[in-house]
């Protein structure tokens, strides 16, 4: 094995056997997935509880019209409000809902009462039961039945399709978003977590003294790209593992909540999928994966591994040149600023400017510049970018961390040897000069 | 150029922004020899070992081991231990040292075959798969020689090798140092403490402000600065010694008991002197006082400062 190939190794062996890197390996895509499956499961859960609700109507006008519903029983009393009051106690009803002699014009003092909150849910929904009521009593009054009613509203939606890649597909840009949020946010991560992992390597082999002892055996350069390499290894691994897992659970996910690939295939191709077979969530999830599938994937995870690798390379470079550069970690924290400005400025460029407009000026701007252009470029991936501009952007990048890891080589070789001696952006100029 | 010389170096010339670590220094290494390069602290020592180790590039002169132009061929046959000594905390010793074996040069089943066998000799076999924050600090030290021999080096460069072990791991070192040379490896040895070195080393260079300003085998170099003065006790007193013989110090020890400076004026023998000795008192200790190398060292510096003064 080559030199710089037992380095690469060492350095991936050593942290893909942490313990550390194991339990974030595989807890974290269970962490994600319960993040979206805990609402989705409390939502779609079968409440066995029925909360009794006792209705007192002094008007009169809403006899029977609140009718049983899962969870909710409603009890008619002809009795004063506190006669109400106190047989709720007594009767055990969550609650009492009481509506006085009222003019529809202004139906004001209905009044909900109950020990213990009545919760959003519940006030909407009697809200929604009541305003209906006084709508349609209102339309009679008006004598204007609810077919001409339902014949005046119209409601439009806007179809969006996506002319990217030369064939047409149709677009939705919550979930482009949504994706292109996560892309850009993983990359910003990555190359943060990543990066200073070099720079920590760095660090431990100056402080620890054994970077003489290699570098009388391989060359400063070979010993900082193993480094660099042997941690992109590791992210990658991490990266991959992630992938596997998450759409393992995904997948699972979806056959619990009773849905595979052909009922998938069903529910999108109804024209009105709310209907016979399927719930309102198990159809609202079907069109969400049916969209993901209107995605480019391989594009997306190639986009996602070059750009990850790219601006991790070039970011790598500057860590790896903060490491020689200082004798701890404290002293690293003067040079930490100029490295990781960029690196945030793109990240909130993607999510505010590129969000607004994915293909303005300034994600296009931004989505050139190698320092920025990992996180922006994600963030419009999704929504389609014209061939020639991915790829000079691409070939900006490479070119961007073959300079920087040039630049960053010269400080490294020197650096690495230094202690003690106070280390300022002046005396960094000077060794880039050095021959 | 003959292969009679491990390492040869010449005309070596290394420059920083601000000063000049190392000004035209040659040396010459005989093979099998055990070299002291000594030197105070900033006088380049360290910089000639980077140059050898190709840790630095020098700006003028060449290095030759074994005759040939030094290349990364060389690494597998040099050993280095730095003076800032250590190793990966969280590694295992085992791994660390198979992993320093390997960039060395070394394949991995004879790596493992040299890794037992130190292991062994120096009775850190149950600890090869502890990690070195675990080992107390002499035991690390031990590890961290083992990671300099073990590929069994012809050149072996240690810089100030004593100053970090404690007592009792220096001697140890020192033994294997000694039989790793009759073993046919060649030993420099950098310091600043002259006398650490002085009973093992059988060649010298010093070093001093970036220029080699002695060089020669440890014999030649005391002889070259023999001042014929010897060390005299004796009973009775030594009044009448007259002649070619100078009388520097001389000190009453006990009753009737003296120590006495002498130096004798030309180059007469010992023998001369003791002749013109015995017929005066009774002789109970005779010995050249020979300089040790610290003070050659310092009076060597001292007449360099002078010459700097004077210009």
């Amino acid at each position: 094995m080559s030199k710089t190939g037992l380095i690469i190794k060492r350095e991936y062996l050593t942290r893909v056997r942490k313990k550390s890197f194991i339990i974030m390996t595989i807890l974290g895509p269970i962490i994600f997935a319960a993040l979206f499956a805990i609402p989705i499961w409390l939502a779609t859960r079968d409440s066995n509880e029925v909360k009794n609700i006792t209705v007192v109507d002094e008007s009169g006008l809403f006899r029977g019209t609140f009718e049983d519903e899962k969870g909710l029983h409603f009890d008619y009393l002809d009795a004063t409000l506190n006669e109400a009051k106190t047989s709720i106690k007594q009767n055990g009803s969550f609650g009492l809902l009481y509506i006085p002699d009222l003019q529809l014009d202004n139906p004001s003092g209905i009044t909900f009462y109950s020990e213990s909150s009545a919760g959003i849910e519940l006030k909407e929904r009697i809200e929604r039961v009541l305003e209906q009521k006084i709508e349609n009593m209102k339309l009679e009054e008006s004598q204007i039945d609810k077919a001409t009613l339902d014949a005046l509203r119209t409601n439009v939606n806007l179809n969006e399709i996506s002319l990217a890649g030369g064939e047409e597909k149709s677009a939705n840009t919550g979930i482009y978003t949504g994706i292109g949020y996560l892309a850009s946010f993983m990359i910003y991560m990555f190359i943060f977590i990543y990066g200073a992992q070099i720079m920590r390597g760095v660090l431990e082999e100056k402080t620890s003294r054994i970077v003489e002892v290699i570098i009388s055996s391989v060359k400063p350069t070979q010993l900082m790209i193993g480094k660099t390499i042997g941690i992109a290894a590791v992210g990658l691994t991490q990266f991959i593992i992630w992938i596997v897992l998450t759409s393992l659970i995904y997948s699972v996910g979806l056959s619990m909540i009773g849905l595979d690939a052909e009922s998938i295939a069903q529910i999108n191709q109804m024209p009105s999928a709310e209907g016979a077979d399927f719930s309102s969530t198990q159809v609202k999830i079907a069109q969400a994966s049916g969209e993901l599938g209107s995605l480019n994937v391989p594009l997306m995870v190639g986009g996602f591994l070059f750009y990850f690798l790219g601006g991790y390379l070039l970011y790598g470079a500057m860590f790896a040149a903060i490491g020689a550069a200082s004798d701890s970690e404290t002293d690293t924290q003067q040079f930490m600023a100029p490295v990781s400005m960029p690196l945030v400025l793109g990240f909130v460029v993607a999510i505010t400017a590129v969000l607004k407009d994915p293909n303005g000026s300034t994600a296009f701007w931004f989505s050139m510049v190698p320092f920025t252009s990992p996180t922006v470029m994600l963030m419009r991936l999704p929504f389609g970018v014209p061939m020639w501009e991915l790829a000079t952007s691409m070939v900006l990048l490479v070119l961007g961390f073959l300079l920087m890891t040039w630049l960053a080589g010269r400080i490294y070789r020197i650096g690495i040897l230094m202690h003690g001696s106070k280390v300022n952006y002046k005396t960094i100029g000077k060794w880039l000069m050095m021959r | 150029m003959k292969n009679d010389h491990i390492l040869e170096v010449h005309g070596l010339t290394k420059r920083y922004a601000a000063h000049t670590a190392l000004q035209d220094v040659s040396l010459r290494v005989p093979r099998g020899s055990i070299f002291g390069l000594l030197g105070p602290n900033g006088a380049g020592k360290t910089t000639l070992i980077r140059i050898i180790t190709q840790i630095l590039m020098q700006d003028e002169g060449e290095v030759f081991i074994n005759g040939e132009p030094l290349s990364q061929e060389h690494i597998r046959i040099i050993g280095y231990l730095p003076e800032e000594r250590g190793l990966y905390k969280k590694m295992k010793v085992g791994e660390q040292l198979m992993y320093l074996a390997q960039l060395r040069g070394l394949k991995e089943k004879e790596a493992r075959q040299r890794i037992r066998h130190w292991l062994d000799r120096l009775n850190l076999t149950q600890w090869a798969g502890k990690t070195i924050e675990d080992l107390s600090k002499g035991m690390g030290q031990k590890v961290q020689f083992i990671a300099t021999v073990m590929h069994e080096p012809q050149l072996i460069i240690l810089d100030e090798p004593f100053s970090g072990f404690d007592p009792v791991n220096a001697n140890l070192i020192k033994d294997e140092i000694m039989q790793l040379r009759e073993r046919g490896s060649s030993i420099i040895f950098s310091t600043h403490r002259m006398e650490s070195v002085e009973e093992l080393c059988d060649h010298i260079a010093l070093i001093n402000k970036s220029r080699k300003i002695l060089d020669g085998t440890k014999r030649e170099i005391k002889d070259q600065h023999r001042s014929n003065t010897f060390i005299v006790e004796h009973k009775g007193s030594l009044i009448g010694l007259g002649g070619e013989v100078e009388v520097l110090q001389e000190k009453l020890l006990e009753d009737n008991y003296y120590q006495t400076i002498v130096r004798a004026i030309g180059a007469q023998s010992p023998n001369y002197l003791l002749q013109r000795l015995l017929p005066l008192v009774e002789v109970h200790r005779f010995e050249e006082k020979i300089p040790s190398i610290n003070e050659i060292f310092i009076s060597k510096v001292k007449d360099e400062d002078k010459e700097v003064a004077y210009v």
